[in-house]
């Protein structure tokens, strides 16, 4: 744990006085638990008593001030699954997995823990692997789930080790290609247009991986403003009639190759987009 | 000023004055555990209990956090609050019947006897501490840490704290930390002793006559000498 991946959560939360439990929740979720350096770093940095980080780490029991193992394996105690044999479920689990509730085995894999309404008491029993739920889990699944827990195969999607999505596009006007192969942007080709914004005139690389907002531009257009897209071959304006949900400013579509339209905020910074694959909104 | 009626008396206390000091103020005794008069109100150990308000919405409420409100009726003994408090004191004294301060207490609201099992607990979270040493000490060594049965106080990890001066204000206010006298018979739940006033010394031929004497200050002694 390193005092730096700390700071650099204090700086994401602008180092204010409040959110204490947006900043515990985030160092949690990134080191598995709250060590005390990191409450001493918390407290330093953010001009809080010692006495109130740890008074807040301790009330809760989201938090962990203990080293938890690499899968977190949560038995729901709610009315619902304690109804339905929950407390069945957590001795079968201490019995595979040789260890009580609330501690991690012996090989640091995982960690069993109790917890006392997950709310989704129709599918109860209830365990969560990792983030992911088991639904209806009888005595028989237990296995199977600690062998899936300890497997690393549970726990719900990876957004940062999903497959990558790249785009092609094309302009709606000329129906000419917009990728720029020459350029990559997040490894893949870049999709390349002209921007006006005030006076500047220039060209604009959007990376074409879906999910990605990375660019390049020539002239730097600062957050906020609205910048005008036009396409390099046609030279007109790619503009549609819709606005930005987000934000109110124009929408500028792009034909995806392979059937669909995308539609991205011309406003810089925001991130509102529309992707219709069946183009049915064209 | 706030016009308000304290036991059927119509009074005018300070604006922003709770409850309890107004009663105290007039002269009407309302017991306390966990306040203390330099520290602010806590409200934990529900012992200052008065009633509000009349007929079915009177209500019950800790008269050390509740602030005078104007045409306010306040009951400070009425007979559900008295239920009330001895209930409170049977159960503080369950949890924690070493303590002097709430066996005192409990001799006082003639408590004779304790229907619950005694926890011997070493802390009743009144809080005291904690207040003392943020309040008046300026240090903020010790706080409350945990929650619910695993809640208890101290410094944070238990390390040794590097703000506390071992000025040693927590344990002058802790009611836990005062023992009881144990000249009675210790493993009787109820001491009674002061309830009783049984001084050690009478009826026995042995002279205490300059030894400290958990009694003090006590006219046996010096009923003796003459």
């Amino acid at each position: 744990m390193t005092r730096e991946g700390i700071k650099g959560i204090l700086d994401k939360h602008g180092g204010d006085r409040f959110g204490l439990i947006a900043i515990l929740e985030d160092i949690q979720h990134k080191y598995g638990h709250l060590s005390e350096d990191s409450l001493r770093t918390v407290a330093e940095k953010t001009g809080r008593d010692l006495n109130d980080v740890y008074a807040v780490a301790t009330f809760y029991r989201a938090f962990s001030l203990k080293p938890r193992g690499k899968h977190i394996c949560q038995v729901c105690l709610g009315t619902a699954c304690h109804v339905r044999g929950a407390q069945i479920i957590v001795e079968e689990m201490q019995r595979q997995l040789g260890v009580n509730a609330g501690e991690t085995t012996p090989d640091d894999e995982v960690t069993l823990e109790t917890v006392a309404c997950v709310g989704a008491c129709a599918l109860g029993p209830i365990v969560v692997i990792d983030g992911g739920y088991v639904a209806k889990v009888n005595t028989e699944k237990v296995k199977r789930i600690i062998d899936k827990a300890r497997s690393g195969e549970a726990g719900p999607v990876n957004m940062a080790e999903r497959p990558t999505f790249p785009l092609k596009v094309n302009c709606p006007r000329c129906n000419h290609s917009l990728m720029d192969a020459q350029h990559h942007l997040d490894g893949h080709p870049s999709i390349r247009v002209t921007m006006a914004v005030g006076e500047n005139h220039g060209w604009l690389r959007l990376s074409s991986v879906y999910g990605s907002y990375a660019l390049e531009a020539e002239h730097d257009a600062p957050l906020e403003t609205i910048i005008d897209i036009f396409c390099p071959h046609c030279h007109g304006q790619l503009t549609s009639a819709t606005n930005c949900t987000e934000c109110g400013a124009h929408m500028v579509p792009l034909i995806v190759r392979g059937g669909g339209i995308i539609q991205i905020c011309a406003r810089r910074g925001c991130k509102a987009h529309m992707l219709d694959l069946d183009g049915a909104n064209i | 000023m706030v016009n308000l009626t304290i036991n059927g008396l119509k009074v005018a206390v300070q604006d922003g004055s709770s409850i309890l000091e107004a009663a105290k103020f007039l002269g009407f005794p309302i017991p306390t555990l966990c306040h203390n008069d330099g520290l602010h109100p806590y409200g934990a150990c529900r012992l200052c209990v008065v009633e509000i308000g009349e007929g079915p919405r009177a209500r019950m409420v800790s008269s050390c956090t509740h602030p005078v409100q104007e045409g306010m009726k306040v009951r400070t003994a009425s007979s559900r609050v008295v239920k009330a408090r001895k209930m409170v004191l049977e159960l503080l004294l369950a949890s924690c019947p070493q303590s002097k301060v709430i066996q005192d207490l409990a001799s006082a609201h003639n408590i004779r006897q304790q229907r619950f099992k005694q926890e011997h607990e070493q802390c009743i979270m009144c809080g005291l501490c904690v207040r003392m040493c943020k309040e008046q000490m300026v240090a903020k060594a010790i706080s409350f840490r945990g929650r619910g049965e695993r809640r208890s106080i101290g410094t944070p990890f238990d390390a040794k704290s590097e703000v506390c001066r071992q000025c040693g204000g927590c344990i002058y206010v802790c009611p836990a930390c005062q023992l009881r006298c144990t000249y009675s018979d210790p493993s009787k739940v109820i001491c009674g002793g002061c309830a009783n006033l049984t001084p050690p010394c009478v009826g026995k031929n042995e002279s205490f006559d300059d030894m400290m004497c958990y009694m003090s200050p006590c006219v046996a002694c010096e009923i003796k000498k003459d």
